[in-house]
């Protein structure tokens, strides 16, 4: 039987990772590369870098990062942020990243989630969606709308909507994250997240607002979510990875207990 | 020297760092006579089975592969080079290599959990696997161990025992398979955490032998 995933997310800039992460052990908190190599032996089951480096000219240096990961670790990892062509994806899928996620580039230009799919496969692609909550409307349906530059600016896109496109575009994967719910550590988002999830065929990975183990059990059984993403509630070590897999195994959640 | 065929079917640097980590010094390549004179192939892919089918036979790399399995030369598929080396793919309507008898069939839509959801297709994920016949490139392996699938068809040898080991998704489907010399994979040992690594540790030192 397929197990749930749990998936730490780091964010990196200029090649460090950023947020005040503190760690105990002998990490160095701003290395990307020994943060993966940490949790990789904790239990995740795949990572994700999301790059916020601002200026362009210095993408290559996440590119180096991808490249040392890929030879400290052995799961899947994807790599999200600035990507805004196949040539972008390229370049990240060769330094030995598994998957690539697209987020306010593919709203821009939806099309690129077909040509990478058609590059590189369906299972590379992964739409990243930022969304707010909203009221329901002729346009907006689910009463979820998709929001780009971390919130700031509506689409007129409704969540499940653009979801199903994404899905026949040839996205692989959806990464869903709630800006309402996203820091928050009250809960992800429980009401788009298995609706989401059981209109489209792809894997739906839940981001935002994870606090409790509670939290992650409650959006992979109730939320049908095939994936947790978790930020805060690992990098202040309020809980490990190990432990959250332990107190899921326990709850009856498919996790990968061995590694 | 481990030759890692190279057929532009994707994920070979990722096959290339798990062997290196292992110590194994490996080459990609396409170059026939480089394959043929390998004491052993690791056979991957990424993609679609008619688009690696044409690659393979405009190369030529489809007979080599074809000889060395003749030869007796242990070779390792893994995902997509795990189901080319049947006789037919329902991907693409294809016909493969052939080393194996049997077909690759693609998951059907309608599979549903216990639960009763609904079961996505892409199979992705970590999923364990079931031995059926021991075999010694799985030696360590236990019921706990779990694997990174990625994948839409599953390899279905026509004989009972050509299936090494099981995995369920919705249906009970062949995720290792062995003829003699060669050993076939559905999931992706490179990106399997420890238990990949052991079992890509485990052919590097298999002799290609294997009681059937």
């Amino acid at each position: 039987m397929l197990s749930k995933r749990i998936i730490p997310c780091l964010d990196v800039r200029d090649g460090k990772t950023t947020k005040g992460i503190k760690f105990k052990e002998n990490v160095d908190i701003g290395d990307p590369v020994e943060m993966a190599r940490f949790y990789y032996e904790e239990g995740a089951d795949e990572i994700v870098f999301y790059d916020i480096t601002a200026s362009s000219d210095r993408r290559d240096i996440m590119i180096d990062v991808v490249r040392r990961v890929a030879e400290e670790i052995f799961i899947p990892f994807s790599v999200g942020g600035g990507i805004r062509t196949t040539d972008d994806m390229r370049a990240v899928l060769l330094a030995g990243a598994e998957k690539i996620s697209v987020n306010s580039a593919a709203v821009l230009n939806p099309a690129i989630i077909a040509e990478g799919a058609r590059a590189f496969g369906s299972q590379c692609i992964v739409l990243g969606m930022d969304v707010k909550q909203v009221k329901a409307s002729s346009k907006i349906p689910s009463g979820y709308e998709v929001v780009i530059d971390g919130g700031r600016t509506y689409t007129g896109m409704d969540a499940l909507a653009w979801a199903r496109r994404a899905e026949n575009l040839g996205a692989g994967e959806i990464c869903l994250n709630s800006i309402d719910a996203d820091g928050t550590q009250e809960g992800y988002e429980m009401t788009i997240t298995p609706l989401m999830s059981g209109s489209v065929g792809i894997p739906v990975i839940a981001s935002g607002g994870a606090g409790t183990i509670n939290h992650i059990h409650d959006v992979l059984t109730k939320g049908r979510a095939d994936a947790a993403l978790v930020a805060s509630i690992v990098h202040y070590e309020t809980y490990s990875i190990r432990q959250i897999k332990e107190e899921l195994n326990r709850r009856g959640v498919k996790v990968r207990m061995k590694w | 020297m481990i030759a890692v065929v190279d057929y532009k079917a994707g994920n070979l640097k990722s096959v290339e760092r798990a062997l290196r980590k292992l110590g194994v010094s490996c080459r990609v390549t396409q170059d026939k006579r480089e394959i043929l004179e390998a004491d052993r192939i690791v056979f991957p892919g990424v993609g679609a089975a008619g688009a690696a089918m044409k690659d393979l036979s405009g190369t030529g790399v489809d007979n080599v592969l074809r000889e060395s399995f003749r030869s007796g030369t242990p070779i390792l598929g893994i995902c997509l080079g795990a189901q080319v080396v049947l006789d037919w793919s329902e991907e693409n309507r294809t016909p493969c290599l052939g080393l194996i008898p049997g077909k690759v069939m693609g998951f059907p839509g309608s599979l549903t959990s216990q639960a009763g959801g609904l079961l996505k297709i892409p199979h992705m994920g970590w999923n364990g696997i079931t031995v059926k016949n021991p075999h010694p490139v799985l030696e360590g392996i236990t019921p706990a161990d779990e694997f990174f699938f990625v994948h839409s068809y599953y390899p279905a040898p026509e004989e009972e025992k050509r299936v090494v080991a099981v995995t369920e998704y919705g249906l009970t489907f062949p995720s290792v398979i062995g003829l003699r010399n060669l050993i076939a994979m559905q999931f992706h040992p490179e990106k399997s955490g420890r238990a990949g690594l052991r079992v890509l540790k485990n052919f590097c030192t298999w002799d290609g032998h294997h009681a059937e």
